[in-house]
């Protein structure tokens, strides 16, 4: 069997993956790979910085150039120290939501007021998949997780929103199931010459959807197809907060 | 000529009543420090004040950090880039960089960390010193781990100190703390800054791969953008990088080379400053701040021909454990005073050959030669 001209990408001796099937781990990983390979980014200048939970190790080990994985919710805070030391390292960070939004809120606010080039892909399965699945700060208001067995009481947060507010120059979000503009976004993402912000909702069909009632990857992504609305402006997505709202919401 | 060298070259001979936060970041920047991150904390902001003016003339560069635990994780990311790095804090921001020293340890990044230490717990005495960290400073990070701690007692000593924490990075690739204090970081104190020719610079090794292991204690460094495809984690692995999380001799391997590394050099590591005369049958143990009121109250003693010996650790970590065994072996007594309620004592005790008292002192003072010296006398 011929080799896919994209295994090079990839650090062959960390696969097969450790991603539970079903996972949008590996639909991010194609996609971010694919923008790698059109962009023609040299992989040798490529930096990945990643912190704690499954959505980084898309990257670590995965992706074959220097990886920096981090403790929890400081891969943007260790990004900032690569790009700010050697510009001319192309610097990308890939996380989950409990990571960059939760133990890790802090330092993408001030990464994305600061704007320095780093490219921010956040891969939110709305849930603590790692741990077992626990309540995370974009787990929709009433679901049972494990930490919140009669119903999480608190309402979840609009990152891409968030980091809008913050300056970033490019923002955008979209469903592990738009799998075409989303890669263009991760694109437009790794072109930004400023804090660039990809928000993925990715399907956990073993951590989350399980008790959604979406025990079954395509059943997430049927959901994402079904309920998603393309709004390319923020003010407008406010108004549908019964829709995932996806679209490209700063493009400066 | 590089930019930093003609900066050097402009301070060399020259004579400045400087703080002790300044000599710090004159330290760093004689041993090539070109990365700093922090977060504002009385009483090591003047280190970052200092590092704030200076290093964007050499090209080095500085930023705030939005807390302690951003400061010392962009400290980390630097340093994987190329840099020489350093952030500095006090108590409460020491406490929250303990998780990114762990990181320092498990990854081997070499880069230091000042804690000009205040009294606390928490919030405590804001401004005062205090000398309650050097236990954290041992075991603050979770996990077996060693560390390499310093502590100046002068302004003077806190440059050559800092100088020699690099160094020490370097050389064992690990983080390495500096613990100066409130009272020494905003001393005023006479200093000459000294030619850089006379002050020896430990560069970093970069080398093959594996750079986590695979013989000898201190593997090479890498850097990004070299090609190296390096991968690092805090997570056990394997000497290419690779995390291996579940196979018992990988751990062991690791965990113990990066304890051994430290352990097995720590004659190397070690400094303490003696004064003995022979025949004493007493002696007094203290380090930074508190060692200078204690050296006072030796002399006090001996001025009334009561011979007493003096042991200043320099190096509080890995700990003098040989020096204290031979400075005690021929003593009645020794004191041990500190701006605390007895931490180093502890380990004293488990290593001194004779009888060990204790003076302790906190509220953000430092004792006086008088207090130190009643406390020597009832030994006597």
């Amino acid at each position: 069997m011929a080799e896919n001209r994209l295994h090079k990408y990839l650090r062959k001796e960390a696969l097969p993956t450790s991603f539970c099937p079903g996972c949008g781990c590996g639909t991010v990983l194609n996609l971010f790979t694919r923008a790698v390979d059109e962009l023609k980014l040299d992989v040798k200048r490529l930096v990945c910085v990643t912190g704690i939970g499954c959505s980084s190790w898309i990257p670590s080990p995965h992706f074959l150039c220097d990886t920096l994985h981090t403790v929890h919710g400081r891969a943007l805070a260790a990004a900032t120290g690569v790009k700010l030391y050697n510009p001319d390292l192309t610097v990308v960070v890939i996380a989950g939501d409990g990571d960059i939004l939760a133990i890790g809120g802090n330092h993408l606010i001030h990464a994305a007021r600061r704007n320095l080039p780093i490219t921010t892909i956040l891969v939110n399965n709305g849930i603590y998949a790692m741990t077992g699945g626990q309540v995370a700060p974009t787990t929709p208001k009433g679901v049972r997780t494990t930490t919140t067995p009669h119903g999480n009481p608190e309402a979840p947060m609009d990152a891409a929103k968030l980091v809008a507010a913050c300056g970033a120059k490019f923002v955008a979000r979209w469903t592990t199931y738009h799998i075409i503009p989303l890669k263009s976004a991760i694109k437009n993402a790794l072109k930004t010459d400023g804090f660039s912000f990809v928000e993925v909702v990715s399907q956990c069909p073993v951590g989350y959807g399980k008790l959604v009632g979406m025990a079954d990857a395509a059943q997430q992504l049927h959901y994402y197809k079904e309920n998603s609305l393309r709004i390319d402006s923020l003010a407008e997505a406010q108004k549908h907060p019964d829709k995932i709202t996806v679209g490209n919401f700063v493009t400066l | 000529m590089s930019v930093r060298k003609k900066f050097i070259e402009e301070l060399e001979g020259r004579k400045s009543f400087l703080l002790g936060d300044e000599a710090c970041a004159y330290g760093a920047i004689y041993a090539g420090c070109d990365f700093f991150a922090a977060y504002p904390i009385t009483p090591a902001s003047e280190i970052a004040e200092k590092m704030a003016e200076v290093l964007p003339q050499m090209g080095g560069k500085f930023i705030q950090m939005e807390d302690e635990l951003g400061a010392i994780s962009a400290v980390i990311g630097a340093v994987w880039a190329g840099a020489k790095g350093m952030t500095a804090t006090s108590g409460p921001g020491f406490s929250l960089m303990q998780e990114g020293i762990g990181y320092g340890v498990m990854t081997e990044t070499p880069f230091v960390v000042v804690d000009v230490q205040r009294s606390g717990p928490s919030t405590g005495q804001a401004t005062k010193p205090s000398q309650g960290d050097v236990m954290q400073a041992r075991w603050g990070t979770h996990g077996d781990h060693n560390i390499i701690a310093l502590a100046p007692w002068s302004v003077e000593e806190t440059f050559y100190l800092t100088v020699e924490a690099f160094n020490l990075a370097e050389r064992y690739r690990t983080p390495v703390l500096v613990l100066s204090d409130g009272e020494i970081g905003h001393l005023r104190e006479p200093f000459v800054f000294p030619k850089a020719d006379d002050i020896e610079v430990e560069n970093r090794f970069y080398g093959e791969p594996p750079f986590f292991g695979g013989g000898g204690l201190v593997p090479p460094m890498s850097k990004f953008g070299r090609g190296d495809f390096v991968h690092i984690t805090g997570s056990t692995h394997k000497p290419n990088g690779l995390r291996d999380v579940e196979t018992q001799s990988v751990h062991d391997e690791l965990v113990r080379r990066l304890y051994d590394k430290i352990e097995k050099n720590r004659e190397k590591i070690v400094k303490t400053n003696l004064d003995a005369q022979s025949g004493s049958k007493f002696g007094v143990i203290s380090y930074g701040v508190s060692a200078r009121p204690s050296y006072g109250a030796v002399l006090q003693a001996r001025r009334k021909r009561i011979k007493v010996d003096f042991l200043r650790l320099v190096t509080l970590w890995p700990f003098p454990r040989n020096q204290v065994r031979e400075f005690t072996k021929n003593l009645r007594a020794v004191l041990v005073v500190e701006e605390n309620l007895g931490q180093m004592v502890r380990e004293v005790e488990r290593f001194a050959q004779c009888r060990v008292e204790f003076f302790g002192m906190i509220g953000g003072r430092t004792p006086s030669v008088s207090e130190i010296y009643s406390a020597l006398k009832g030994m006597f």
